[in-house]
């Protein structure tokens, strides 16, 4: 018992280093501007006091390690500091955005996964069929596709007809099944371009399995091919489709991004290409930190988890 | 009742596009082994239906791309008429937000958009391909800075730190360029050192180290084709994460800048009209989708052969 929680100690040790790094290279990356940031924001035609006194605002007049060492300790305490453009402090813009986008990825995720699943040990079940290719075609066109093209194409269908609202403005008041049904499209694009990944693995997972002998034993005792895909095959194919459903969650951090822009859904990714557009840095840093902080326990939790789904390696002899 | 006739008749539409593909798919796949030399027509009889579809998509766009001056019936900035006309005679596909043609903005993306990508993969191809193979065939203390250097660099989703290094660089063709180059070539290492890695162990390059050849032409000459054949199937597979990224920067208004013609940028300012039940924004979307897709099918079929697996 002992040596699998010293496993999982070394694995949150690890991320806690790497997003340390990440922390290093988004604060470090607006070092290698040719300026700084008080030139580049003022532009050619500030005085030099005006540069100075701006520098003197941002704490640019202090050494680099000093200022990513304040940084650092404020995002540990929650304070991103203040945006560029704006000056508001930036932890009043992200905090309602954050629990927007959360909202909107953990619904895709409610739906998709399971869906993925069950599409999946269907496919499986049933392979080389016309179902199973149907849905090997289906799934591979809806990788190929742009986020916004299938966005649109479900606005034209679905929002046409007036049975979803096509932009997805949710007022902090609003009931919970009222946000459901107002984020109904942007949850079903991310559904549809995360799905087709995940079911293809489980697809996968699962027949490689079936070749095994164990599975032809219970084929040869008479079992029912549901019942042995259920219970001998999926067990054992836990650990890759945990591995992939968790890959798949992290993409949606990428993919919510652009859904948010179509529907003008008022959450994280929404802000942060605004502040791209406005050249607002400390924003974008802020933003990129948090989907990377995302990006990196999601894969952690995956890597525990399809341990932990191994008898093998939580009871090391 | 109304919604079910009108799912009927979508899934009747795909059903009819399906069928419209693969007859166009097995026509050409006739006429080129009729017409290819006995080589390459052998090669070709081997294809799959996808495959072959795949290919001729290739060959439209391309051809688009090329011959856009010559198809297009409009320039490609210029303002025709009014804003948003309906499709007619005279503009096929109606005009854009600002009055343009929208075919000939169509075609002319065909050359911007799809060029731009081709140039960012190749760029991204050089870079990751030239330090993976440098990494594998020096190996020691290089090799752990590279990888160590790619490890950072991937652990920050592609687009995300795409949108950081455009807000510090500042928004443009040739910044994009350079940071998508720079993101995906992290990609194109890890696969180019992973190939080389098990080529580099081989006795004939111990034999080639021995005769005395130097780096770049060990690199060159005895591991490159060697390594080509993941690497080109790659190259498909990256052209489409590539072009995929820089269509949703163009579309988040980040990439690609007016008033050259993209497909990206197109649904972005087109947009509105698909509130009102027009389907012409869809056409640019759909343009980079059927792409993507006939990349993704030659792809498919160039693993398939590469790995020599048969049915």
């Amino acid at each position: 018992m002992n040596s699998i929680w010293l496993m999982i100690a070394q694995r949150l040790g690890l991320g806690l280093v790497t997003l340390f790094v990440i922390s290093l290279l988004i604060f470090g990356a607006v070092e290698l501007l040719p300026g700084d940031l008080a030139e580049e924001m003022l532009g050619q035609s500030a005085t030099p006091e005006t540069v100075a006194a701006f520098r003197r605002e941002l704490g640019l007049d202090l050494p680099a390690y000093e200022r990513y060492l304040n940084w650092l300790g404020g995002v540990v305490q929650g304070d991103f500091g203040n945006s560029l453009a704006n000056g508001r402090p930036i932890t009043d813009l992200i905090a309602g955005r954050l629990g927007n986008t959360l909202f909107l990825a953990l619904y895709a995720a409610a739906i998709a996964v399971p869906l993925a699943l069950i599409l999946g040990i269907l496919a499986a079940l049933y392979r080389n069929s016309w179902f199973d290719r149907a849905i090997n075609v289906f799934t591979l066109s809806s990788i190929s596709f742009p986020e916004f093209f299938v966005a649109y194409i479900l606005i034209f269908y679905l929002a046409q007809t007036g049975w979803f609202p096509s932009i997805a403005k949710i007022t902090p008041d609003a009931t919970l099944g009222e946000k459901l049904y107002r984020t109904f499209l942007p949850a079903l694009t991310l559904t549809l371009v995360v799905t087709a990944h995940m079911m293809r693995m489980t697809r996968a997972a699962i027949i490689n399995l079936l070749a095994s002998p164990y599975i032809e034993m219970a084929r040869l005792k008479g079992m029912s091919p549901g019942r042995i895909i259920v219970k001998h095959a999926l067990p054992n194919a836990l650990a890759p489709i945990i591995n992939v459903v968790a890959l798949n969650l992290a993409y949606l951090i990428t993919g919510v991004v652009v859904v948010e822009v179509v529907f003008v859904y008022p959450g994280l990714g929404q802000l942060m290409v605004d502040s791209v557009s406005k050249r607002d840095i400390t924003v974008v840093q802020a933003a990129s930190l948090i989907f990377a902080c995302a990006y990196v326990l999601l894969n952690l939790t995956a890597d525990v988890l399809s341990t932990l789904s191994n008898p093998r390696l939580v009871h090391k002899r | 009742m109304d919604a079910f006739i009108g799912f009927l008749t979508v899934l009747l539409w795909i059903a009819a596009v399906i069928v419209a593909a693969a007859g166009v798919a097995w026509v050409f796949k006739t006429a080129a082994i009729a017409l290819a030399p006995a080589g390459v027509a052998k090669v070709l009889r081997t294809a799959p239906l996808t495959a072959s579809f795949g290919i001729i998509v290739i060959i439209i766009y391309v051809a688009v791309a090329i011959l856009a001056p010559f198809i297009a019936p409009f320039g490609e900035r210029e303002v025709v008429g009014g804003q948003y006309l309906p499709w007619t005679a005279t503009h096929l596909l109606g005009t854009d937000n600002l009055g343009r043609d929208m075919l000939s903005r169509l075609i002319y993306g065909a050359r911007n958009t799809v060029g731009i990508a081709f140039i960012t993969t190749g760029l991204a191809f050089a870079l990751g391909s030239v330090f993976g193979l440098l990494a594998a065939t020096v190996g020691g203390w290089l090799d752990q800075l590279l990888s160590r250097i790619v490890d950072i660099l991937m652990a920050i989703p592609s687009l995300i730190f795409a949108l950081l290094l455009l807000t510090i660089v500042g928004t443009s063709v040739v910044n994009m360029i350079l940071v998508i180059a720079l993101i995906d070539s992290t990609r194109v290492y890890r696969l180019a050192r992973a190939v080389a890695m098990n080529i580099v162990v081989m006795d004939y390059v111990e034999a080639a180290r021995l005769r005395g050849e130097g780096l770049w032409r060990l690199i060159v000459r005895e591991i490159l084709p060697n390594a080509s054949a993941p690497l080109i199937a790659e190259f498909g597979l990256r052209f489409c994460f590539v072009f995929l990224m820089i269509s949703a920067l163009s579309f988040l208004g980040l990439g690609i800048q007016p008033p050259t013609a993209d497909w990206g940028s197109m649904v972005r300012d087109n947009a509105t009209l698909i509130t009102f039940g027009d389907i012409t924004p869809l056409l640019p979307a759909g343009a980079i989708a059927l792409l993507t897709v006939g990349v993704n099918f030659v792809v498919d079929w160039m693993l398939h052969r590469a790995s020599g697996l048969k049915e």
